[in-house]
């Protein structure tokens, strides 16, 4: 009260952060006073990844200052952040499993004397920050492997806390939280802040943010589009138009009008894979896109993974036209004619060593051989073929596919899957990390695949991608699907406020 | 539009000229089987050199050189299912004592007798047996039991050994089935028979892995396990019969094993799977898997069995001949490191 208008403790302005081919953050403005909750609220996409990163040591912006208590500084290293006194907690738990909890605790910062551990002093410190989170009964002993995901959350703040941090970020820190554990979170949060500590908390979750956020900044497309809104006095509805206004202009291509005597290609019924989604049920008739619209960990990308069979179905069943599915056998899947693009292309798509034509023929090198030889020319023939039609530049099929870029890369995916000929096509986030540009080229290719026949679902965390693409969009929230409809007669901000009341339980 | 005009491609010619370019480079830093294999030549060219240097005509005879060739024949059958396995990411440590136990369990009274009577094939068959069956159980322990390959291997090295003494007592059995030595021991036009089955093995090693399906889905597996599995490739079963071959190399060198020394004996075959291991890596096949080369693995074979010949020519300590083995490891290993790197990053 004394101190009307405090020093801000951290100030970030005009940060901008370039990676190849992409502006990531392209001028963003934070305030963070000393004992405040400050929300930071925006889509998967807006850069609030990338802005973490940079404060904690990780990025190094490309342009725009970091000030410290009014001064400048460069934050070269995680080291550094810590340092200064900014701690992170990581949306992925970042604790090592093989470690106790005090080891952990400690980690990177062991209390030692000439290289010796101190090993009861880091116990004795473990457990009164234990006990200052509320989790006295955790012992410094227990190995973390062992410990459930909310228990080694604590950890992990107990670790920010050891720090002597005056900034904690916290970056989702309720994902794998009950809410008798948020309650505590919460406790612990007023706690910091009453003792100075200042708090930038990053949620999905506007119930959280209304009760313990004080002020906000609203991310859009790697840019500050609001700073410093008081919690108290600014409308859900506010929010959201801030969030999805939007810069980045799609281009659609037009949906031809519904046929509803087209055949059912694929027939998902009662799917469910425990403790991640119950009762999935939908149809999707040939020439059809259907999206599939919802959180990260909603369960959407299990879902079509479920599907596919790479996971095995706790219960229900995926027909493709009148073969029904074996439950987890993607070789089932794949002979039935089902294709999935998946999520991570690089880790679960693709052999970027491998020449384009042999990543286009991955699914389909058995059937050009000939009694088990292959017939290479053949192959390169077919993936040639199918690259011309997709306009996939550069236009050799022999180079290494890690040579392509991210849009090119998806075009050699759905190659492959056109040179199957599937008649189902699962698509996961198909334009991460696909520039602006070549993401029309790609919503035109879904557009025609669907065209030729092929009933195709896509799963993606950008709203206005799934409502613009997709014909009808099944909005899933907590592994349940809660609004099914076509894609015209609803809009971005019903979608958004679907997922994120869905998510406030 | 705008994005459209900034990202106009290059003109006709210069975008031509840029991707020949990058073809030219793809070529040499991915498939760069070939300068990889001409290094390997000239190491070989440089060992015979320093061969002749020493030895002269000692080194340089015929008989030298078939000695050579035929002192890596049965290390490199090892080191051919060896590459299969490494390609596909994994490793077998087993294979020096399968071929132990192969070669005690195709002597045996019993076996040798049957092979009086039936010829030669039911020694054959006995050792290709018991090396496929140790193959596959590693192969099952590691695709389906999701047991690590190193150590699933590990005790089948420990295991076959101990059960090759137990089945052998220690003794030595000597292989007196005239028409098995009449078949495998020997030349067959100038080449001794073992050299022969050598490159039968390194031929058909090749073919398998660069031209038929079965070698396309090993590089898959070890490329990327999950890209393979999402593309409906079965890794598991895969997986399995890749342990079971590298089992079957493992019988065909116990064969050649009676054929050289003509006996059946439990400590054949060992420390092998290190010589088998090191002249793959050597040769160029990726530890981490996605990458094998048969080509390679027989020159890596071939360079070891060299450096063993230069040695005992010149009445060198094996032990000095154990640490340049080690050094040329290392430095191969490295040289690998930055050839990947710099494929990487460009």
């Amino acid at each position: 009260m004394v101190n009307v208008d405090p020093q801000p403790l951290l100030q970030m302005r005009g940060i901008v952060k370039e990676f190849p081919g992409a502006r990531a953050l392209d001028g963003v403005d934070l305030e963070v006073l000393p004992g405040e909750v400050h929300c930071l609220l925006g889509q998967n996409g807006a850069g609030k990844s990338t802005l973490i990163k940079i404060l904690a040591g990780a990025h190094q912006p490309t342009d725009g200052t970091v000030l410290v208590d009014g001064q400048p500084v460069t934050i070269t290293t995680p080291v550094a952040a810590l340092s200064l006194g900014i701690a992170t907690m990581y949306q992925e738990l970042d604790v090592v499993g093989g470690l106790t909890v005090a080891e952990n605790i400690y980690l990177g910062h062991e209390l030692a004397t000439a290289g010796v551990q101190r090993r009861r002093e880091a116990r004795q410190r473990t457990r009164e920050l234990l006990r200052r989170l509320g989790h006295a009964e955790l012992s410094p002993n227990r190995e973390v492997g062992t410990l459930s995901a909310a228990a080694q959350q604590v950890v992990s703040m107990a670790r920010a806390l050891s720090h002597d941090a005056r900034v904690i970020i916290m970056d989702e820190p309720s994902a794998v939280l009950d809410s008798d554990e948020v309650q505590n979170l919460f406790r612990v949060v007023r706690e910091l802040t009453a003792a100075g500590v200042a708090i930038v908390y990053i949620s999905h979750r506007m119930e959280e943010i209304r009760a313990i956020g004080d002020r906000i900044t609203v991310l859009k497309d790697g840019r500050t589009v609001a700073a410093n809104l008081p919690v108290a006095e600014t409308p859900t509805a506010d929010l959201i138009r801030l969030m999805t206004g939007r810069s980045v202009e799609y281009a659609f291509p037009a949906a031809p009008p519904a046929d509803p005597a087209a055949p059912v290609v694929l027939d998902v019924t009662d799917l469910a894979l425990r403790g991640t989604f119950r009762d999935v049920s939908f149809q999707v008739r040939a020439g059809e896109i259907v999206g599939l619209a919802g959180l990260v960990g909603s369960g959407r990308s299990e879902i079509l993974e479920t599907i596919y069979g790479a996971r095995k179905a706790s219960a229900g069943t995926v027909t493709v036209g009148d073969t029904r599915l074996r439950a987890g056998s993607v070789g089932a899947a794949v002979k039935a004619g089902i294709g999935l693009a998946p999520e991570e292309r690089k880790s679960q798509g693709l052999l970027l060593d491998e020449p384009v034509y042999r990543n286009i023929t991955l699914s389909t090198f058995g059937r050009f051989a000939n009694g088990g030889l292959l017939n290479e020319k053949a192959e390169r023939d077919a993936a040639q073929e199918q690259a011309e039609s997709l306009d996939l530049r550069p236009t050799g099929v022999d180079r290494a596919i890690r040579t392509l870029s991210g849009g090119n890369q998806q075009k050699a995916m759905l190659a492959r899957w056109l040179v199957h000929g599937c008649r189902v096509l699962l698509l996961d986030e198909p334009t991460r990390g696909v520039d602006v540009g070549a993401r029309a080229e790609i919503y035109a290719l879904v557009r025609r695949l669907a065209d030729s026949g092929a009933a195709v679902v896509v799963v993606s965390s950008e709203i206005p991608e799934v409502l613009g693409l997709a014909d009808r969009v099944l909005v899933v929230s907590e592994g349940r699907v809660v609004h099914t409809g076509p894609t015209d007669q609803i809009d971005e901000h019903a979608v958004l406020d679907m997922v994120m009341e869905g998510s406030a339980a | 539009m705008s994005h459209q005009t900034a990202a106009a491609p290059p003109a006709p010619n210069e975008q031509a000229r840029v991707e020949k370019q990058a073809a030219v480079k793809s070529r040499y830093s991915f498939g760069g089987a070939g300068t990889r294999n001409i290094g390997l030549i000239i190491a070989l060219v440089v060992l015979f050199v320093i061969g002749y240097a020493t030895s002269g005509t000692r080194f340089a005879s015929l008989d030298n050189l078939t000695v050579i060739v035929s002192t890596a024949s049965i290390i490199g059958v090892l080191s051919i299912g060896m590459t299969f396995v490494i390609t596909a990411g994994g490793i077998d440590l087993s294979v020096g004592s399968v071929l132990g136990l192969a070669s005690v369990w195709a002597t045996t009274l019993a076996t040798q007798t049957m092979a009086g009577q039936y010829g030669w094939i039911v020694m054959v068959g006995c050792a290709l047996l018991v090396g496929v069956g140790a193959g596959l159980i590693n192969g099952v322990l590691i695709a389906y039991g999701k047991v690590v390959a190193f150590i699933a291997t590990l005790a089948m090295l420990v295991a076959a050994r101990g059960l090759a003494e137990l089945i052998a007592q220690r003794r030595t059995q000597l292989v007196n089935v005239d028409s098995f030595n009449s078949t495998f021991k020997g030349d067959l036009l100038g080449v001794p028979k073992i050299v022969w089955i050598f490159a039968l093995v390194a031929v058909a090693g090749w073919f398998l892995l660069n031209r038929t399906t079965f070698g396309r889905r090993t590089v898959a597996v070890g490329g990327n396990p999950e890209a393979a599995r999402l593309a409906g490739i079965p890794v598991k079963r895969h997986t399995m019969m890749l342990y079971a071959l590298a089992g079957l190399a493992a019988g065909i060198a116990a064969v050649m094993m009676l054929a050289r020394t003509g006996a059946g004996s439990s400590t054949n075959g060992q420390l092998y799977e290190l010589d088998a291991i090191a002249a793959v890596v050597v040769g160029g096949t990726l530890l981490v898997g996605g990458r094998g080369t048969i080509v390679g693995t027989v020159l890596g074979v071939l360079i070891f069995a060299t450096l063993t010949n230069l040695f005992v020519q010149n009445n060198l300590d094996s032990s000095v001949q154990s640490v340049a083995k080690g050094a040329i490891i290392i430095a191969a290993v490295l040289l690998q490191q930055r050839f990947v790197s710099r494929g990487r990053a460009g």
